[in-house]
């Protein structure tokens, strides 16, 4: 993508789509910035004992 | 590790895919069930005692016991269950379901399956009703009678016309009732229309009284429910060949006794994980509320398992009227599912969605990964014995049978 495209791209209002935790996008939020976010969750909802068997069977 | 689990879970789905559950006789559970026994009574969910069973379970056994002849009247149907006298089994250990309370006995009469792909069988008894009904808990005279009618008039007469008929292929009914609006759980007007179309040629030809053959018409017309008891051993013979398939972690039971809810997973053998029954989100009848509810009950997410009820309700709009939510939840809790299962169905489809297969086959692993819990479809009886059913709703499992499961998994096949 050349800088010309860039710089219209800034130009024109900011739509994000946050990937990951809500809070990533709660500074934008706080912009004015319009954040969709995804339905994200870490696996086994972040439980280490969970996670640590889920990663025994991906091996 | 991972390709091993990935093909076993292929095999136990394609074997689900490949059944051909078939409604071949009816019989008395005495006469059917493998290892039934006079003195045995069939419950739903995993094994539960008689001082541990929930209100409308213990309801269901004492009028099994009347129904019997094995008690004259609750006191005494009450000290025989708790005398040990009587063998109390899950409907799961004897390739059978139950609704509810799953109560079968001696001299019920029951559907009998045939899954024509692999030759095993399944059971269930026959639908009663809604309301104050046995598997609801329900005991009283107008329910023994009911059931002393289903054995002697209702049974025979079926039984005699689907010799006449010939067997009848549930694939293709279950199949359509889905594109009718149905998802083979809590709504089964469809099937039920679908299955006495099916019959009455065959009923209004045998040589019996016509007010009798009437009767049944009359009966199965007014019981919307009376298909449910057909696809949950459809489901049952259909699930159970995916079971005992080493390093596969699909779920192949999902049952609920009223105090725990329990599953089953194919390469883990006939053990049950299970967590405490929950409480289900629903409608209630007029003057019922949510205190007056049991937990979680019912061998009937036998339907889930298979791929159909809560994860078909895509295809049954209608039902939030009788479940509470809205038409787009039906569609989110389909859309949810195929996050957690291996297939879908090649047979059973949704319209709404395009003719998408229903999500199929639930793999424990995604399950914990993801943190979503089946969604099921469910009826709700009142807490005590003795009083019926109250309502109808929706259920997710409790998190723990499904948390010690993958444990017990990996104990068993993790490097």
């Amino acid at each position: 993508m050349d800088a010309k495209k860039i710089n219209k791209l800034f130009e024109e209002e900011l739509v994000v789509i946050n990937m990951g935790l809500d809070v990533f996008g709660d500074n934008l939020k706080k912009e004015q910035v319009k954040v969709l976010s995804m339905n994200w969750k870490p696996p086994a909802g972040g439980n280490k004992k969970l996670i640590s068997f889920l990663e025994k069977l991906e091996r | 590790m991972k390709p091993k689990i990935e093909a076993a879970n292929q095999e136990a789905a394609t074997r689900i895919l490949k059944a051909r559950p078939t409604l071949v006789d009816i019989a008395t559970a005495g006469e059917a069930i493998p290892g039934m026994k006079k003195n045995m009574i069939l419950h739903a969910g995993p094994p539960v005692s008689w001082e541990r069973m929930c209100g409308p379970m213990r309801g269901a056994v004492i009028g099994g016991l009347l129904l019997e002849g094995l008690a004259k009247g609750r006191e005494d149907a009450e000290a025989l269950a708790a005398s040990g006298d009587i063998l109390f089994e899950p409907c799961h250990h004897h390739s059978a379901v139950g609704p509810m309370a799953g109560v079968v006995t001696w001299s019920m009469p029951v559907w009998v399956l045939e899954n024509k792909a692999f030759g095993n069988r399944a059971y269930c008894t026959l639908n009663e009703g809604l309301g104050k009904v046995l598997r609801y808990g329900a005991f009283s005279q107008e329910v023994i009678s009911r059931l002393k009618w289903m054995g002697e008039d209702l049974a025979p007469i079926l039984r005699e016309a689907l010799s006449k008929h010939g067997e009848i292929d549930m694939k293709t009914m279950i199949a359509q009732a889905l594109q009718m609006g149905d998802e083979g759980h809590n709504r089964n007007r469809a099937g039920t229309s679908l299955f006495i179309r099916e019959l009455a040629p065959a009923l209004v030809l045998l040589d019996r009284d016509r007010e009798r053959i009437a009767e049944v018409f009359a009966f199965i017309h007014g019981n919307d429910h009376f298909f449910l008891n057909l696809t949950m051993p459809s489901c049952k013979c259909t699930v159970d060949p995916a079971a005992n398939i080493q390093g596969s972690s699909v779920i192949v039971t999902m049952a609920r006794n009223g105090t725990e809810f329990g599953i089953r997973v194919s390469g883990l053998g006939d053990r049950w994980f299970t967590g405490p029954a929950s409480r289900v989100e629903g409608l209630y009848f007029p003057g019922y509320s949510d205190e007056d509810a049991a937990p979680d009950i019912g061998d009937s997410v036998i339907t889930e398992t298979a791929g159909i009820g809560g994860f078909a309700m895509a295809a049954a709009p209608a039902i939030v009227k009788f479940v509470g939510g809205a038409p787009k939840d039906a569609i989110h809790f389909t859309k949810q599912m195929y996050e957690i299962t291996v297939t879908e169905n090649d047979v059973y489809q949704i319209p709404m969605l395009d003719f998408r297969g229903t999500p199929t086959a639930i793999d424990l692993i995604k399950v914990v990964e993801t943190g979503i819990l089946p969604a099921v479809n469910t009826g709700i009886a009142h807490k005590e014995p003795g009083v019926g059913m109250v309502g109808a709703g929706l259920v997710r499992p409790p998190e723990k049978c499904f948390r010690d499961a993958l444990a017990a998994f990996v104990e068993k096949y993790a490097d």
